[in-house]
């Protein structure tokens, strides 16, 4: 993939000025529809789920008490990874993003809400709402673009570093709370010289950070563990499985959203003076979704709509699915691809490119996909 | 149920056991969890249900809410925070208590219906009985001292009422020699219309019904002739501000000002002044203002969470530290200013921008 700008053939080329603004006012539309409707209803399935999970993480801890017996483990293990990836997905990320704010509920706001990973919420909504979702897929702003520890793009400069990058992929996945709390930090960055580090500011954040770590490793490797007596040892290794469950799925999941073949990057300037309807359609080509049943959406938090989250990001979760076939409709109408795939073929796509960029672009592709294996890049 | 509750809560009542279960819970609080069986038993965030509801009159009725333990009980006159959630959206609105003091389970709150109005519209017709409510404690001035008065006069209209029926009930057969002066359009829209006459029956009172749809309004000049006595009395005073200022202004001509209590329910706006940018510095969010928006619903159009209660200058529930500029009264045009460190509060609700400034949500 490179740049829309570097390329010889855009996805865009079709679409002149007024049909962008257009294409913006259509999305618009779409999105005041779903504010004058929001309500009761949507407020109940949040409040449900949230009551959900919530039990379920404590019945899930209470069954993990007697985790010596091995079926206890299981289902203890089981419950405890399913209520982990629903606090982080379906509700941390979304709460985090305002998307409930409009209950005026303090219990379940952006500015409240603190949620089970390591990266404190704060910290979180300015990395991730601020930069990544106003910077969506731009080469040297957007940081979510390889977390600064990958290359995952061909305009992004390779290094020697990248070679790695198949491994350092593989350990993000299993470490993913800490690598996005480090990556929140810009912790590579800031460490690297000493006024940086010394800056009181990020020493704050870093204490803050470690705090939090400290709490959360407290509960689930001490804490529980204790509680459970006789079976401390297997609580241990089963809170170790429920967050290591839970990193690996949310990061497969989150490459799903801006890494698979068929999305779009776009070059360093051209986002000066952007308009409404050219940051809509930036969206639309950043971002691709990940076909799915409803378990799955849950599961994802609803990122398995990306496109449509990113489009409007503080929408209610609950309406993704039910606006995706609008949002396709005005994709179709415009001529562009709404890139979307079931989970298996995202991640290994995006794999793949993790695996092929670990190498400057010049060299002898050998592991570069087969035409066949990347549908979702052919425009429409 | 209710046991485990009370072990629960003891427990927790004790550090290291509470510092362990803040951990077992971290990043939530154990009550949290606690809230998904029971959220009345919430210590921080009080709370009430519906436990029954009913009408008074065609646009008005009684909402009875069961409160939580941690409820500290009422003085008969005072005014409770109330928030609903009505299409999904928490709704906080101020209503005066009318149920009498002795109840420290329950207490009433009547509600008229205003046209338009979300919360009353919401709480007369469509609240279910088992819906979870927000509260504040009870709270106002609107009292009786201590040392009850020998005679006593009561000037309401509407829905001004409230407050002086929960002061009727509450002391009932201990006041003296008691006036009423009531105005509603039509003698069915008396709220409590049976009982205030049924007292007026049996002398607990004297009772001067003003049914505004055929009859003139009450002022100053009226009240000579209605009350002759009333320069004697003291004055608790309740209803629209047109009444209320001709009563102040009576009061005030005849040199009794300090007689005349008055609880005002609603804000006269005196749209003037320039309107300008605020700033909400916790959320970081900076909305440009006209003369006539409050910062509270600025801040509430931009999506910034606003305390808020009675939306009309009286409850303080809303209450905010002006960090920075200034704000106008929009009922008087009162200016008020703050910088940082002055520890200002202001009421955002009846507060409008006066050229620039800050305030800490």
């Amino acid at each position: 993939m490179t740049t829309l700008q570097n390329k010889s053939t855009t996805p865009i080329a079709h679409l002149n000025a007024e049909n962008i603004e257009n294409l913006g006012r259509e999305l618009d539309a779409i999105r005041q529809q779903v504010l004058d409707t929001r309500g009761e209803r949507d407020a109940r399935y949040i409040r449900a789920v949230i009551k959900s999970q919530r039990s379920l993480e404590a019945g899930s801890r209470l069954v993990l008490l007697f985790s010596l017996f091995p079926p206890a483990w299981l289902i203890g293990t089981a419950g405890l990874s399913v209520a982990k990836i629903l606090e982080n997905m379906e509700i941390g990320h979304n709460v985090l993003h305002g998307q409930w704010d409009w209950m005026r509920d303090p219990k379940i706001h952006s500015t409240t809400w603190e949620w089970d990973n390591a990266s404190p919420a704060e910290q979180w909504k300015h990395a991730h709402n601020e930069e990544h979702h106003t910077y969506t897929n731009v080469i040297g702003k957007d940081g979510d673009l390889g977390y600064g520890i990958m290359r995952v793009d061909e305009d992004q400069p390779w290094h020697p570093f990248h070679v790695g990058q198949p491994m350092w992929n593989g350990i993000n996945a299993v470490l993913f709370q800490y690598g996005i709390a480090a990556y929140d930090l810009k912790l590579v960055k800031n460490l690297r010289n000493a006024e940086r580090r010394n800056n009181p500011a990020f020493r704050a954040r870093v204490k803050a950070t470690l705090r939090k770590i400290g709490r959360q490793a407290t509960r689930d490797y001490v804490v529980h563990p204790m509680l459970s007596g006789p079976s401390a040892l297997t609580t241990v290794t089963a809170n170790v499985t429920a967050n290591v469950v839970r990193n690996l799925w949310t990061h497969s999941v989150i490459m799903c959203g801006h890494f698979p073949e068929g999305v779009e990057t776009f070059a360093y300037n051209s986002i000066d003076g952007e308009t409404r309807g050219q940051w809509y359609l930036r969206q639309m080509l950043g971002s691709a979704n990940i076909s799915g049943s409803q378990i799955m959406h849950l599961m994802t938090g609803n990122l398995s709509f990306q496109i449509e989250h990113h489009l409007f990001p503080d929408l209610p979760s609950n309406r993704y699915k039910e606006i995706a076939p609008q949002v396709k409709e005005v994709f179709d109408r415009y001529g562009l691809t709404y890139t979307s795939g079931p989970l298996i073929r995202q991640v290994a796509s995006a794999w793949r490119k993790v695996i092929r960029l670990s190498l400057p672009n010049d060299f002898p592709r050998l592991l570069q996909p087969q035409k066949s294996l990347q549908p979702a890049a052919v425009p429409a | 149920m209710t046991v485990t509750m009370i072990v629960m809560t003891s427990l927790l009542a004790s550090r290291p056991i509470r510092k362990v279960a803040h951990l077992i819970a971290t990043p939530l609080v154990p009550q949290d969890f606690i809230d998904l069986i029971n959220p009345l038993s919430s210590e921080r965030d009080l709370r009430g249900r519906i436990e029954a509801m009913h009408p008074e009159t065609p646009d008005a009725a009684t909402v009875r809410i069961r409160v939580a333990r941690t409820w500290r009980g009422h003085v008969a006159g005072q005014h409770v925070r109330l928030g609903v959630d009505v299409d999904g959206v928490r709704q906080w609105r101020t209503y005066s208590i009318t149920s009498p003091t002795d109840d420290a389970k329950t207490i009433t709150i009547t509600v008229k219906t205003v046209p338009g109005g979300v919360v009353s519209n919401y709480l007369a017709h469509q609240a279910k009985v088992g819906t979870l409510v927000h509260l504040d404690q009870a709270a106002g001035e609107f009292t009786l001292p201590s040392r009850i008065p020998d005679k006593v006069l009561f000037v309401t209209a509407g829905s001004g009422i409230t407050p002086v029926m929960g002061m009727l009930r509450t002391y009932a057969g201990r006041l003296g020699d008691v006036v009423l002066v009531h105005s509603a359009p039509t003698g069915d829209d008396v709220v409590f219309g049976a009982e205030i006459r049924a007292l007026a029956q049996t002398g607990e009172l004297r009772l001067i019904e003003r049914h505004t749809g055929s009859q003139s309004r009450v002022t100053g000049e009226l009240l000579d002739e209605l009350v002759p006595d009333w320069a004697e009395r003291q004055a608790w005073a309740c209803g629209p501000a047109q009444l209320l200022d001709h009563l102040e202004s009576h009061y005030a001509d005849r040199g009794v000002g300090d007689q005349l209590n008055t609880e005002r329910f609603t804000a006269p706006i005196v749209p003037t002044g320039e309107g300008g940018p605020v700033t909400f510095t916790r959320t970081g969010v900076e909305v440009e203002t006209d003369s006539t928006t409050t910062l509270l619903a600025a801040g509430e159009q931009a999506g910034v969470l606003m305390p808020s209660g009675c939306r009309m200058g009286v409850c303080f529930g809303c209450v905010v530290p002006l960090r920075n500029g200034a704000v106008r009264d929009i009922r008087n045009g009162h200016i008020t200013t703050g910088a940082p460190g002055d520890g200002v509060l202001v009421q955002t609700c009846i507060s409008a921008v006066t050229g620039t400034c800050e305030i800490d949500v």
